[in-house]
């Protein structure tokens, strides 16, 4: 990388299945706000602005970047929306992120968000194409049958599933942001809320939500001169791979493995289970926790199932996973990939609260899109990378 | 600062309707040809970044299709902005600017014919203020002609002259959908579309696709005896409400063509992603170009506006000027949004 | 006197845009097979793999489909779900069970219904056949197919199936 960058604020909105209370307008500046509050720093300190968000028919508003050039004060700035289906938080941070590694600007404010409340996510995700009916039935369609094949292949106990929607729920109760707080949940419950697409059930599967997330990102002069600490960028990556090919594996997907890969290499990271201390990761569905730790090389293949019966990626594990409580507690679909990497960040710079793990010093964020095929991620970390 | 350099691009043929093929089969033979060209091998291309929307596709996650064209196997570093391919081609630029990739492949697509162009824009408008009123583009474009001929800028003949020259230039560009000699007094005894457009003044519908090939230096010249280098690159934003700014004016153009260089050197030909007639005086004007500048020699939008593709067409066009022989720097535009509101500037030199 | 009315949190503008598809020439060759009661596979000009239903490329090589198979109406499970919430774009009665299909001859699969057994019995490798709706009613659509159902077959061990999920 030429430049160091490190994200400087962080800012999240409070997150809610209909945020009534604001435009589209004013959720994105919530989270724009506490960003530039948390750097310090003013509208105008900002060189650029990146924006990013899911299908532009969730909201009816065709390149939402021209109509909130005001509001995001992008006037007489370089405004750029990134669009990579459900990885385009993580997307946009990695491209907001390069801004300042290349050179080119200082500070880039960046915002990740999603108002589905706004629009008809259901139909925009399912408008009826002629010429190809088809019988997937939504993302939970298609994804449960790849999860019947983790299933297969893994020889993982039927109850994996919902001892990880039980741990991020339970870690939603001390998220003061997060969408769905159960607070009398417990394994029974999830068990016995209905099938939706078996083997998925209701309460192993994320909310719909409204929300933004936002990030300020400088480069070394500013992440010194800040006065609260800094979660340096170490190392971030993109990998895509179509969706359908001949021969291709949907549910541990090459894409993933090789962008995992290469991101330790690039962060200089060997034993990444031992040297990464927590993990935020794109879990929408419960049974993507021990996919991802397979595709993200913390447990080998087949076995990452184990991590979540031993209590691994619990609070008190030894790699936590999720302390946000994940996706699975709050989706506002463009955001949720920002948020991963704002919670990462939130760890290393000690600012995470009731959900912070002691002595996080390296963090992962992660996030995918489409049929699993988009990962986007990045390593951050309390230190610049040596 | 690296020095990225063009070393390829292709276009489809821009027509008002492509029936036939979907957007993968229109891309595959532009894609291949562009790689082949730029004379590296595609799997040692560092990154790819397209450029498209879903409202001209009418379904949600469209661009996912388009990467069925690109060969994404073994997996690929790739992303894609929901803007014109010039957009795009700045992403991929920034990548190879932080040192990651040397080289990328960058492409857009879109088939206006599809849709009611001109209303689906509308929706690009704010959702709460504007949209409910419904202004399509070619509306929006006609109240920013009428502040400009109000405020004595510029005469319905000047703008009948620019849709003319830009006809006459397209005869000699190969991909062009409108071409040819046009009266210009005939022109003016059209009658208005929108007043005080007439169908001259506007752009066509076009379907169509382009894609390019840039890389680092080192790359570049091995694999290039004329490579055509990107000298600056930049791009703003005005603000969105029409009523908060003057139209006549630019200053995101102005803007982004200073932070891009545009007069630290003579310019031989400007490629100006101007939709409608009056738009490319404005452009001139903010861009400060003289009158010796020939202006789009390929024809600009207005012999063909295949939108998402056009403003990489713009930098695409001129960079086949350069590598033709036919000017040694250029300036190529590129613009988004209602009246001019997004710009990105791109200096060229051979 | 001042009327207190609740603040107007949300308003709403209908939009409607229409716009006309077109398949492809891959896809126009596929459906009109449909029409004939025939599934044909779209063969990669380079690899010779064979795509079901064919959008015009293989997406490994990025080269297009230009020859087409006819494959048999035959196929494995590679995969499945039981479906029990509705979809917008699905008109089938709930609860009902999608299956991913590699048809006899493909090298990729694709989603069809499974009926004629009990959910239990659906599992992983399972052979299955297209049952067609009557040939009056065909279109140009692989909604010709109504559903699959299971053939009296030995099924097709999980190791042998793993290139396909």
């Amino acid at each position: 990388m030429a430049e160091h960058a490190a994200v400087i604020g962080i800012g999240q909105t409070d997150f809610d299945a209909k945020r009534v209370d604001v435009s589209q307008v004013g959720l994105i500046r919530e989270a724009a706000e506490r960003a530039l509050a948390d750097a310090e720093l003013d509208w105008k300190d900002i060189d650029a602005v990146v924006i990013g968000k899911a299908p532009d028919m969730f909201e009816g508003v065709m390149m939402p970047e021209l109509f909130l050039a005001e509001a995001l004060g992008g006037v007489g700035k370089p405004m750029l929306r990134v669009h990579t289906a459900g990885s385009v938080g993580g997307s946009t941070a990695i491209v907001a992120a390069s801004l300042v590694q290349s050179g080119v600007h200082e500070r880039v404010l960046t915002v990740a968000y999603e108002k589905q409340s706004e629009s008809n996510a259901m139909w925009a995700l399912s408008i009826k194409m002629p010429f190809t009916p088809t019988m997937v039935a939504g993302a939970g369609g298609f994804f449960a049958p790849l999860i019947r094949g983790y299933m297969e292949r893994s020889g993982a106990p039927e109850d994996t599933g919902i001892r990880v929607a039980l741990k991020d729920r339970l870690n939603a109760l001390k998220n003061p942001v997060a969408h769905l707080k159960l607070p009398d949940v417990t394994f029974e419950m999830i068990q016995n809320s209905p099938m939706l697409w078996d083997p998925i059930r209701y309460l192993e599967t994320c909310p719909s939500s409204d929300g933004a997330c936002a990030l300020v990102i400088g480069n070394e002069k500013h992440g010194r001169a800040a006065s609260r600490p800094a979660a340096w960028i170490h190392a971030t990556n993109m990998k895509t791979e179509p969706t359908m090919f001949a021969g291709r594996d949907q549910v541990m997907p090459k894409a993933g493995l090789e962008c995992s890969e290469e991101l330790y290499k690039k962060a200089g990271i060997t034993d990444p289970r031992k040297e990464i201390d927590c993990a935020e990761i794109y879990v929408p569905f419960s049974w993507f926790e021990p996919m991802w730790m397979e595709n993200l090389h913390f447990a080998p293949i087949n076995e990452g199932w184990k991590m979540t019966y031993e209590g691994a990626t619990a609070l008190d594990g030894d790699l936590p996973v999720n302390m946000s409580g994940g996706v699975l507690s709050t989706n506002a679909i463009g955001a949720s990939g920002m948020v991963r990497f704002a919670e990462a960040a939130m760890q290393v710079r000690g600012q995470a609260g009731d959900h912070q793990i002691d002595g996080a010093r390296k963090a992962l964020g992660h996030a995918y899109g489409g049929g699993s095929q988009y990962f986007s991620m990045w390593i951050v970390a309390d230190q610049p990378l040596q | 600062m690296r020095d990225v350099a063009v070393l390829s691009y292709a276009q489809t043929p821009y027509v008002r309707t492509e029936r036939v093929r979907n957007e993968v089969e229109m891309l595959m033979p532009i894609i291949d040809e562009v790689v082949k060209k730029a004379g590296i091998p595609r799997q040692e291309i560092g990154f790819t970044c397209s450029g498209s929307t879903d409202y001209l596709a009418g379904q949600s996650f469209s661009f996912v299709m388009a990467v069925d064209a690109v060969g994404a196997w073994p997996p690929i570093m790739e992303s894609h902005v929901e803007m014109d391919g010039a957009w795009a081609l700045y992403e991929a630029w920034i990548k190879i600017q932080c040192g990651e990739v040397d080289s990328a492949l960058i492409f857009s697509f879109g088939r206006s014919s599809m849709g009611e162009t001109a209303e689906t824009m509308t929706l690009q408008t704010d959702p709460y203020t504007m949209a409910p009123l419904g202004p399509d583009s070619i509306s929006m474009a006609a109240l920013q002609a009428r502040c400009g001929l109000d405020a004595g800028l510029f005469s319905e003949r000047d703008m009948a002259e620019v849709a003319a020259r830009n006809r006459r230039n397209a005869l000699t560009n190969p991909e062009a959908q409108l071409a040819g000699e046009f009266d210009v007094e005939a022109l003016l005894a059209a009658p208005y579309r929108v007043s005080p457009l007439r169908d001259h003044d506007c752009p066509p519908i076009t379907d169509g696709a382009a894609a390019m090939v840039i890389a680092a230096a080192d790359v570049a010249r091995d694999v290039s005896d004329k490579p055509v280098w990107i000298r600056g690159i930049d791009h703003r934003l005005d603000c969105h409400q029409l009523g908060s700014r003057d139209l006549t004016k630019s200053p995101s153009t102005r803007l982004a063509g200073e932070h891009a260089g545009v007069s630290s050197g003579k310019i031989d030909i400007a490629e100006l992603h101007a939709p409608f007639s009056h738009q490319e005086i404005i452009l001139k004007n903010a861009l400060g170009l003289d009158d010796d500048v020939r202006i789009n020699p390929s024809g600009g939008a207005l012999a063909a506006n295949p939108i998402m593709s056009a403003g990489l067409a713009r930098i695409g066009e001129a960079s086949r000027q350069i590598s033709g022989g036919a000017a040694s720097r250029a300036v190529a535009h590129a613009t988004s949004g209602p009246c001019l509101q997004q710009n990105l500037v791109c200096v060229l030199e051979g | 006197m001042s009327e207190e009315r609740e603040p107007v949190t949300q308003i709403i503008t209908p939009v409607r845009v229409a716009y006309t598809y077109t398949p492809g020439i891959a896809s126009e060759r596929f459906l009109r097979g449909c029409k004939e009661g025939k599934l044909l596979g779209g063969v990669c000009d380079a690899c010779g793999r064979v795509y079901i239903p064919s959008r015009g490329a293989c997406p490994r090589c990025a080269a297009p489909t230009s020859k087409f198979k006819e494959l048999s109406d035959q196929g494995t499970i590679i995969t499945f779900c039981i479906v029990r919430v509705p979809a917008a774009n699905i008109d089938v009665e709930l609860p009902y069970c999608t299956a991913n299909i590699l048809l006899d001859g493909a090298d990729l699969s694709f989603t069809g219904l499974i009926q004629g057994c009990s959910f239990e019995e659906v599992r992983i490798g399972m052979r299955v056949q297209a049952v067609w709706k009557p040939e009056s009613e065909w279109d140009y659509s692989v909604g010709n197919i109504e559903h699959f159902h299971p053939l009296d077959e030995p099924d097709i061990p999980f190791k042998d199936l793993k290139g396909y999920s």
